[in-house]
């Protein structure tokens, strides 16, 4: 194709010509060197360890030994299929990577068919999909192995007319010649295929401004099957005598069954098929979903305790503050200080689709279906649970109803191996909603607590310790930090959680001498992440903060902010969401705005959020619902680095700030005795329609280089953050306990800690619309 | 064991199931009709919305027994021949405005949103945003932003 100049990457990935029926190519996802930036010029203020080298780059160097091959396919009807060894979960992953083969294969993007791969365990940790970081590891990779198709098609419509690459063009799935000849891609598809697998040339990549797809807002590649229904996810899948299956569980968090002490009476049920005891509770197979909640209804067992069995939320709030580390930083005797604890509740991290997996294991094999971030984790633990060899577990990667960090984890596979292989058939399982609340993982309570000084205009330190329940993180990450712990810019002695904390946390502001850290409280709740880690509570309670410094100091948050700002592209960000969003606007009583900006992931972004805490919106009534104040308009600016595909990043900016608004104000978990209080959607409060702004514009900022950023995760923080902030300038109060509505009387009536599961309503035709 | 008849996207369906087994098992493990999701059977998250005769309900709440053979009940599977096309209005407003994320909500929005449309109609007037804001169905992505402007568009074709 005229016009590919030749495009040198800062990392460069070795191609190959694989031995096919029709032109296949594969990539070495390793890199020939590893991909640490540089790091930064010196900053007034010592760079923070995430600002140099941060999670994504731990994650790039992490893959870069492995020799595992991703394989782009070019089909004799002209298609391209590539199998990402990624996850889908709801962030646009498939239409990012379809655009990327689409681009540098200069086919139509509707020709281009992305599906998820299985558990590949050659790829080791370059299968895993967390920390925002799938389009920076992709990028490069699947574009080499498009564009080496590109040219090996090219070379053989050259050699077939009898003359060279360079005369022929390609476009839309078609070489044209020097004489105007043409060929399409699926007419070319066997005679481009390699005979032996050998090593392609390095291929030219385009440059940005040859781009005609990447860059340039595209719809979902799957939202047709999506809105009609087609769009098949693990429960619709149809596996040969998979039934549907539930188990009927402890009532308090990881509890396990003593005894089943009716299982006859369960196994004659209307349906049942099998009954079996299992680590987690008694699992339950049947002819239809609704026959496996009835018989939990009926079950009779006596329980073991989980190891939090007697815990409730004042509990594990009191021995975080017996944590919470003493503030080191010296503080001159001249200098005024701002200090607050901010507490942040147990969150849920469910999706709407239940956690599930389907499992047909025999004697000396295994096949699992269901939605994994880890799928490779999730082989191997699934294997050693069942006592077969790694290789004799099949593990698909099945497309997920959300994820949201839930997905790390293989909770449901590995319950479904085991309940599979008791039963000895095939397994549909599936956890209940009330069982995703209440024994799925949780965003644990945690406490900031901040001390910064100022005098004269200046603020001289700032110290923020985030005290946390333990976070598991799985084993994916965790043995990412294992392996890369000796070329990680973070001191020695840490944990693994510090070690992430400090690849993902840092400050943005000019404040002197900058202290961030976490320490943990081990205590044995079921955690994760949720649609990230540490960063909405920690950068909402430094932004709090911010606000208090501003005040103190005189200035309007917004002046604060722009004379602290260490990032040029954070300063960018900030004055055009307070341009766009009419920063400083009079407003009624009871209604603020607030301002908060964020750097992850290579990204920057800037949040400004109007809040209405009138009385008359506070109080207003939806039935069976928490209402309060009410975010009325959002302004987001974000400058992702490179936007892939600006559509789909502007959809995780809006899904972000729904996030943010819930972690602000309404969306936490009240433990008591041992068990989550929330059991369905009416007890946990995400975001509903009730509660969303009515004008959400989100402004994606002008490529500032060439590498895609992570979005699924960035616009949580600020969001949140900017939501604290408005509320407490609408009320006048600092808030320091989130969601602000946790301490409210319980706006619902809990259901039973048993059975497990809530038997369904019979009157939903009394509310026919 | 009782048999059941209904109507089911236009074609008259007949199972056999027992009286208490609520309609969304009816449709997804005996009948294999996928589109409506199961997200709590409380009632509450709205991910199976369909419709009977026209109106937007949650099979995961209503017994089989309670479903009369000349009910008509429509899934999303069956929401395009209501308006004989490829694709109910709704559903390209949904395209053009690329609403879904991971999907797993839409199927029942989309029910939902049709019927809240109707309603509005049947009391002589459009769609607004108090009527939006009665929408229960949980977006655990948050795409409810788009989700208001498809429903607006979407409205304007029906």
């Amino acid at each position: 194709m005229p016009g590919h100049g030749r495009h040198l990457d800062r990392r460069r990935f070795l191609g190959y010509l694989v031995a096919a029926p029709t032109l296949a190519v594969a990539v070495g996802l390793g890199a020939d060197a590893a991909s640490a930036r540089p790091a930064k010029a010196a900053v007034p203020s010592p760079p923070q360890p995430e600002e140099i080298f941060d999670l994504g780059d731990m994650q790039d160097l992490a893959a870069s030994p492995t020799s595992g091959l991703i394989t782009v396919h070019v089909n004799e009807d002209g298609t391209a299929a590539f199998a990402v060894p990624r996850a889908e979960v709801g962030q646009g992953m498939t239409t990012a990577i379809a655009m990327m083969v689409a681009e540098e294969l200069d086919l139509p993007l509707g020709k281009v068919s992305i599906t998820l791969a299985d558990a590949r365990p050659e790829l080791m940790m370059n299968q895993l999909t967390g920390g925002s970081n799938s389009m920076r590891s992709m990028y490069v990779p699947v574009r080499t192995a498009a564009a080496i198709a590109r040219e090996r098609l090219a070379e053989t419509a050259a050699a077939k007319w009898g003359t060279t690459a360079d005369r022929v063009t390609t476009r839309n799935g078609v070489v044209t010649g020097p004489q105007g000849q043409t060929a399409t891609y699926g007419e070319l598809a066997a005679a481009a295929a390699a005979t032996a697998t050998t090593r392609a040339p390095a291929p030219r990549l385009k440059a940005a401004g040859e781009f005609t797809i990447l860059g340039t807002p595209q719809g979902r590649i799957d939202a047709y099957d999506a809105i009609t229904g087609r769009k098949q996810y693990t429960m619709d899948l149809k596996v040969p005598d998979a039934k549907p299956t539930m188990v009927a569980r402890p009532p308090t968090i990881g509890g396990t069954p003593a005894s089943l002490d009716n299982e006859d009476e369960i196994r004659s049920l209307p349906g049942v098929t099998d009954v079996a005891v299992i680590t987690s509770g008694i699992a339950i197979r049947a002819e239809a979903f609704g026959q496996c909640i009835d018989a939990i209804q009926k079950v009779r067992a006596t329980w073991n305790p989980g190891p939090v069995a007697g815990a409730s939320d004042d509990a594990v709030q009191q021995r975080l503050k017996a944590a919470l580390p003493d503030l080191t930083t010296p503080v001159s005797l001249l200098a005024d200080t701002v200090e607050a604890d901010f507490f942040f509740a147990f969150a849920s991290n469910s999706p709407l689709e239940p956690d599930c997996a389907i499992a047909d294991v025999r004697d000396a094999s295994a096949e699992i279906w269901s939605p994994l971030k880890a799928p490779i984790v999730a082989q191997g633990e699934i294997a050693q649970a069942l006592g077969l060899p790694q290789d004799a577990v099949t593990v698909h990667v099945t497309e997920g109803g959300g994820s949201f960090g839930r997905h790390l984890f293989h909770d449901a596979a590995l319950e479904a191996a085991e309940i599979s292989q008791k039963m000895g058939k095939p397994v549909k399982l599936s956890w209940s909603r009330t069982d995703s609340f209440r024994q799925g993982r949780a965003h644990p309570m945690c406490v900031s607590r901040i001390r910064a000084s100022y005098r004269l205009g200046n603020v001289l330190t700032y110290e923020q310790r985030h005290t946390s329940v333990q976070t598991e993180f799985g084993h994916g990450l965790g043995d990412m930090v294992t392996a890369t712990a000796s070329k990680l810019p973070v001191g020695g002695g840490l944990t693994l959680s510090q070690t992430i904390f400090e690849l993902t946390q840092s400050s943005p502001y000019d404040f002197g001498v900058t202290v961030q850290a976490l320490n943990e409280v081990p205590l044995e709740f079921s955690t994760g992440s949720m649609r990230n880690i540490y960063s909405p509570n920690v950068v909402c309670a430094q932004e709090l903060v911010v606000d208090q410094l501003a005040k103190k100091m005189g200035k309007d948050p917004l002046a604060f902010r722009r004379g602290f700002l260490k990032d040029k592209r954070l300063l960018a960000a900030l004055n055009k969401a307070a341009e766009a969003g009419d920063w400083g606007k009079a407003l009624p009583e009871h209604m603020a705005q607030g301002i908060a900006v964020h750097s992850e992931y290579q990204a920057s972004i800037a949040v400004l959020a109007e809040i209405d805490c009138t009385p008359r919106t506070v109080n207003r009534h939806v039935p069976d619902a928490v209402t309060g104040p009410r975010v009325t308009r959002v302004t987001v600016v974000v400058d992702p680095g490179f936007a892939i595909n600006p559509r789909g990043l502007e959809a995780q900016m809006i899904g972000g700030v729904e996030d943010g608004i819930a972690m602000a104000l309404t969306s936490s978990l009240h433990i008591s005795r041992g068990l989550p209080l929330e059991g369905s959607w009416d007890n946990y409060f995400y975001t509903r329609e009730w509660n969303t702004p009515l004008d959400i514009q989100v402004i994606i900022l002008p490529n500032t280089g060439d590498s895609p950023s992570g979005a699924g995760e960035l616009a949580v923080a600020p969001t949140m953050a900017a939501t604290a902030c408005a509320y407490a300038r609408a009320t006048g109060r600092l808030p320091t306990r989130f969601p602000v509505n946790h301490d409210d009387p319980l706006g619902f009536t809990p259901l039973p800690a048993e059975p497990s599961t809530p038997q369904s309503p019979t009157d939903g035709l009394d509310h026919v619309f | 064991m009782p048999t059941h008849t209904f109507i089911l996207n236009g074609r008259r369906v007949t199972v056999d199931a027992d009286d208490d087994l609520r309609l969304l098992w009816v449709l997804r493990d005996i009948l294999g009709v996928t589109g409506p999701k199961y997200g709590c059977a409380l009632d509450v998250c709205k991910a199976c919305t369909c419709h009977i005769n026209g109106k937007a309900f949650n099979p995961c709440s209503v017994r089989v027994k309670d479903i009369s053979p000349s009910d008509e009940i429509t899934t999303i599977e069956g929401l395009p021949a209501t308006v004989g096309a490829d694709l109910h209005p709704m559903q390209q407003a949904w395209l053009d405005y690329d609403v879904a994320q991971c999907g797993y909500c839409q199927p029942g929005q989309i029910m939902a949103a049709v019927a809240k449309v109707r309603q509005a109609r049947a009391d002589g007037r459009e769609i607004t945003d108090a009527d939006l804001d009665e929408l229960r169905n949980i977006c655990r992505c948050g795409t409810y932003a788009r989700i208001r402007e498809a429903v607006k568009a979407g409205a304007q074709d029906m």
